[in-house]
C-alpha cells in the first residue's frame, strides 16, 4: 500500500501527541510501516502545533508536505484554515468547531476570519462537529479529541475493533470508558 | 518475537540503545529536542544510573569520570548546550576513554525551540571528535550501540548528532538485549588523564593519529554504504535529509553516510566517479560539500540549498527536478505564536513590569515569551544565564541609576545552570540592579525536569533542595524577598522599593508552574451586565479571554485556571468567582 498520510493540527496544548499515539498504534496493529513526526518545546506553548503520521508498506519521509493528506484532523477552526493546502484533492477535512483566539486576536491587532467552514467547504470535503460541547456533555472536555477521532475514522482503513484495542492500550486506565464513549459519540455521527 | 517490534520516538530509541549497549552512567540537562532520552533511560534504572546535571559542563565531566573509572557512559544535551560543554569536549578529545563515551547532541535545523541554527558537525571538527548520525528512529538504537564500541576502540569520545526531525519522529524499532559489558579496571596513566602542557602535546600528536586511521576505516564501515541505482545522478547524504532524498529521487544512487565526522575520502572518491552529477543534501552548514570540494570534486550544495531550516522532499524536488508543486496556496490568516499559558505565574510579573515601564535583560526558558505583545517587557534574550551578566554590564556601562529602568528575569532552573555564576559576579565587583527569579519549582520550557532545588531527583528519589534564597543570602545579596507571583499589589511594590535601591536585589517570586499545580483551580466568570469594556483585564494577553461581539468580555470556562488576575484587574465587579479552589 502506497503511504497514507495523515496531519492532526492544533493548537498546543490540546493533546495531539496523544491523538497521534493512538494512531501510531492502529498503524503498528495494522502491520505497516509507520513513521510519526511531532513539535515539543516552546511551540506547545499555545502556539500552532502539527502532528504527521504516515503508514504503508515502506515510508521514508517523516512528514506530509503540501498537496499530500490524505485525512487532515483539526482540533480547531483557524488551525483547519491555515493547515488545509496539505489537503491533497478529494482528501477528508475533519475539523473540531471550535475557536481559540490566537494571542494577534485577543491583542486586537488582527481579527478571527469569519465562516471558516464555509471558505473550506468550497474546496474540500469538510466534516464538522463541535467535539468540545460534545464530550463536554460526557463530562470531560478533555476527552473532545477522541469525539473527533471518531468522527475521522469514518474516513480510515481500521475497523471499530482496532480503535477500541488501541484506545484501551493508550489512554490512562482510569480514562478509556470515557474516552470510548467520546469515540463513539464522533463515530456516529 | 512481534511484542519486541515497537514504535520509538528518535530520543527514545536512544535511551533504548543506550540501555542496549550496557551504558551505565547518564548526565544531562534538559533542552529540546534532547530532553526524552533522558526521561526515557529513567525506565531502565535497575540497569544503570542517570541524572540531571545543572548544565551541559557538569553533565559531561560526569560522564567523562565514569568513562574514567571504566563504564560506559554518556551525557545528553542540545546544540546550545554543547558550547556550554566545550571545554570539557575539546580536552576529553585529547584524552580519550577507558570506558566508552557518547554524548548526544541535538541540533535544531528550524529553531522550533532555539535561539540559533549552529551545526554541531562544525563543533565537533573543531574538536577532533567522530560523529554519527541516524536516519530514523531504528538507526538511532543502531548507532547508539556502535558509537560505544568505535569510542573504545578507537580511543574516542564520540557524538551522535541529532536534529529535531530525528529526535521527536516515530518509527518501528525492533527490541533486543542488554550486554552487560564487564567494567574496566582503572588505571592510573597520567599521561594520557592529565592535560597539562607537557601531557597534551603527546596526546595531541596520538589523537591525530587515531583520526587517521578512523578516516581510513569510515572507507569501509557498514554505515558509510552506497546504495547504487542510476548513474545520471548520486547524491551524499546522511541523517533525516536522507529520507527525503529516497522520496524525491528514488532513481539516484546515493552515497549515504552514517559517519559524519571523519569522511570516508576513499569511498566518496569512488561514488563520484560512477555518477554524471553529485549533489550534496545536508541540512544547516556546508560541512560535508566544503571538505568534498576541497579534494577537487566538482558537486552540486548550497548553491541550490538552502544553510537554514529544515529541508524536505518537495524542496529537493523544486531544487533538483525544477518541478512545480501542485498545492493550493496557504491562506491568509492571523499567525498564532507560542504563549504563556492560562494561569501562568509568570503573567502576572510581565504584568507589573509593564506597567511600571521597566525594561527586562531576559534569559532562556518560558518566560522569553515576555518579550512579546502585550506583556512586551522583555528587551534581550541571549543565552542560559546571561540576564543577570548582560544587566551587570549594562550597569557598568551607564551607571546604577540608568540600570532603575531594568531588572534581570530569569527561571529557578537556569538559575542554577548559569545564573548563579552572573549574580557572583554582580556581587564581587560592586554592582547595583534588581535580578527577579521567577521560580515555578520546575524546568518548564522542556516539559517538567526536576533540578538542584525541586528536591526529586531524575530517578524520582526524593532529595535535598538547595534552597535559592539562602544560597542568594551566601553569595552576599542583602536584599532577597520572595513574593507570591499572583499576588500583583505586593508584587508592585516590592519591585518599586528594590529597584530604587544602589545595591543588589533579588526578589524570587515563587509560584509553581500552572500545569504542575495539582491543587483544585477555581473558575472565574465574567459578568456582561456589569462590563464597561474598558480592556483593563485584557492587558496582560490571557488566551482563556475573549471580547463578545458587543465587545464585553468572556472567559473561555474550558481554559481559565482560576489565577484570579483579570478579577483583580477589574475595577467594576465584573468578574467573579463561580467556583472556589485552593490555588
Amino acid at each position: 500500500m502506497a503511504a497514507k498520510n495523515i496531519m492532526i493540527v492544533g493548537v498546543g496544548g490540546q493533546g495531539t501527541l496523544l491523538t497521534s499515539r493512538i494512531l501510531g498504534g492502529l498503524a503498528l496493529l495494522g502491520g505497516y510501516d509507520v513513521k510519526l513526526s511531532e513539535v515539543h518545546g516552546m511551540a506547545q506553548r499555545g502556539g500552532s502545533v502539527v502532528t504527521f503520521v504516515r503508514y504503508g508498506d515502506k515510508v521514508a519521509e517523516p512528514i506530509v508536505e503540501e498537496g499530500q493528506a490524505d485525512v487532515l484532523i483539526a482540533f480547531e477552526r483557524l488551525e483547519a484554515l491555515r493547515y488545509a493546502h496539505f489537503l491533497k484533492p478529494g482528501g477528508a477535512l475533519v475539523v473540531n468547531d471550535w475557536r481559540i483566539d490566537p494571542m494577534p486576536v485577543v491583542t486586537g491587532a488582527a481579527s478571527y476570519p469569519e465562516g471558516i467552514l464555509e471558505t473550506l467547504a468550497e474546496h474540500h470535503k469538510v466534516y464538522a462537529v463541535n467535539a468540545t460541547e460534545e464530550a463536554k456533555k460526557l463530562g470531560n472536555p478533555r476527552t473532545f479529541n477522541l469525539v473527533v477521532l471518531g468522527l475521522a475514522a469514518q474516513h480510515m482503513d481500521f475497523t471499530r475493533e482496532q480503535w477500541y484495542e488501541v484506545i484501551e492500550k493508550t489512554v490512562p486506565p482510569k480514562t478509556i470508558e470515557i474516552n470510548k464513549k467520546a469515540f463513539e459519540t464522533g463515530y456516529h455521527l | 518475537m512481534s511484542e519486541r517490534r515497537v514504535i520509538m520516538l528518535g530520543n527514545e530509541a536512544i535511551a533504548r540503545g543506550a540501555y542496549e549497549a550496557g551504558v551505565k552512567v547518564s548526565a544531562a540537562y534538559p533542552g529540546t529536542p534532547s530532553t526524552e532520552v533522558s526521561e526515557n533511560l529513567v525506565q531502565y534504572k535497575d540497569s544503570l544510573y542517570c541524572e540531571w546535571s545543572p548544565n551541559e559542563k557538569v553533565a559531561t565531566e560526569v560522564a567523562i569520570g565514569a568513562s574514567i573509572a571504566g563504564v560506559r557512559a554518556m551525557a545528553c544535551m542540545k546544540h546550545v548546550g554543547l558550547n556550554v560543554a566545550s571545554d570539557p569536549l575539546y580536552t576529553v578529545s585529547y584524552m580519550g576513554v577507558n570506558g566508552g563515551l557518547m554524548l548526544v547532541v541535538a541540533d535544531d535545523p528550524g529553531l522550533y525551540s532555539s535561539q540559533n541554527e549552529q551545526d554541531t558537525r562544525m563543533v565537533a571538527r573543531a574538536a577532533q571528535v567522530p560523529v554519527l548520525e541516524p536516519s530514523d528512529s531504528a538507526e538511532a538504537k543502531e548507532f547508539t550501540k556502535l558509537a560505544f564500541k568505535i569510542s573504545e576502540k578507537y580511543d574516542r569520545p564520540v557524538i551522535l548528532r541529532t536534529t529535531t526531525r530525528l529526535a521527536h519522529s516515530q518509527g518501528l524499532v525492533t527490541l533486543e538485549d542488554r550486554v552487560e559489558p564487564e567494567d574496566k579496571p582503572y588505571v592510573k596513566n597520567i599521561q594520557k588523564n592529565v592535560m597539562m602542557p607537557g601531557n597534551a602535546k603527546l596526546r595531541h600528536v596520538e589523537i591525530e593519529k587515531r583520526n587517521k586511521e578512523l578516516a581510513e576505516a569510515a572507507n569501509t564501515l557498514e554505515i558509510n554504504r552506497i546504495e547504487m541505482n542510476g548513474t545520471k545522478i548520486g547524491v551524499i547524504t546522511s541523517g533525516i535529509p536522507y529520507q527525503y532524498v529516497k522520496e524525491a529521487l528514488p532513481e539516484a544512487s546515493v552515497l549515504k553516510l552514517g559517519m559524519v565526522n571523519p569522511l570516508p575520502r576513499k569511498l566518496i572518491e569512488e561514488f563520484a566517479s560512477r555518477v554524471e552529477k553529485l549533489y550534496i543534501v545536508e541540512e544547516l552548514d556546508p560541512v560535508i560539500e566544503e571538505q568534498v570540494k576541497s579534494w577537487g570534486i566538482q558537486a552540486v550544495g548550497k548553491e541550490i540549498f538552502t544553510v537554514q531550516g529544515e529541508y524536505s522532499a518537495n524542496m529537493l524536488r523544486k531544487a533538483v527536478r525544477k518541478e512545480e508543486i501542485q498545492a493550493d496556496q496557504p491562506a491568509q490568516i492571523p499567525g498564532r505564536p507560542p504563549i504563556l499559558c492560562p494561569g501562568c505565574p509568570h503573567r502576572s510579573v510581565f504584568y507589573v513590569l509593564n506597567k511600571l515601564k521597566l525594561h527586562a535583560a531576559g534569559d532562556i526558558g518560558c518566560y522569553t515569551l515576555g518579550a512579546v505583545a502585550p506583556l512586551s517587557v522583555v528587551d534581550t534574550t541571549i543565552c542560559m544565564g546571561a540576564s543577570i551578566s548582560s544587566l551587570h554590564g549594562m550597569e557598568k556601562a551607564k551607571g546604577k541609576d540608568y540600570i532603575k529602568n531594568w531588572v534581570a528575569v530569569i527561571g529557578d532552573s537556569t538559575f542554577l545552570h548559569t545564573g548563579v555564576n552572573s549574580l557572583m559576579n554582580m556581587m564581587y565587583n560592586q554592582a547595583t540592579g534588581t535580578v527577579i527569579i521567577m521560580d515555578n519549582s520546575t524546568t518548564g520550557m522542556t516539559g517538567h525536569q526536576d533540578h538542584a532545588a525541586t528536591g526529586k531527583t531524575l530517578q524520582g528519589a526524593p532529595t535535598w533542595a538547595i534552597n535559592i534564597p539562602e544560597l542568594c543570602r551566601a553569595i552576599g545579596v542583602k536584599n532577597v524577598v520572595e513574593v507570591n507571583a499572583l499576588d500583583i499589589e505586593t508584587l508592585e511594590k516590592t519591585v518599586k522599593e528594590e529597584v530604587a535601591k544602589d545595591e543588589v536585589s533579588v526578589i524570587i517570586t515563587k509560584t509553581p508552574c500552572v500545569l504542575l499545580d495539582k491543587r483544585k483551580k477555581p473558575l472565574y466568570r465574567a459578568l456582561p451586565d456589569k462590563c464597561r469594556k474598558c480592556g483593563m483585564c485584557m492587558k496582560p494577553g490571557c488566551p482563556a479571554m475573549t471580547r463578545r461581539e458587543d465587545g464585553t468580555i468572556a472567559i473561555d470556562d474550558t481554559m481559565c485556571t482560576g489565577c484570579g488576575l483579570c478579577e483583580s484587574l477589574c475595577k467594576f465587579q465584573a468578574i467573579e468567582l463561580v467556583k472556589e479552589g485552593d490555588r
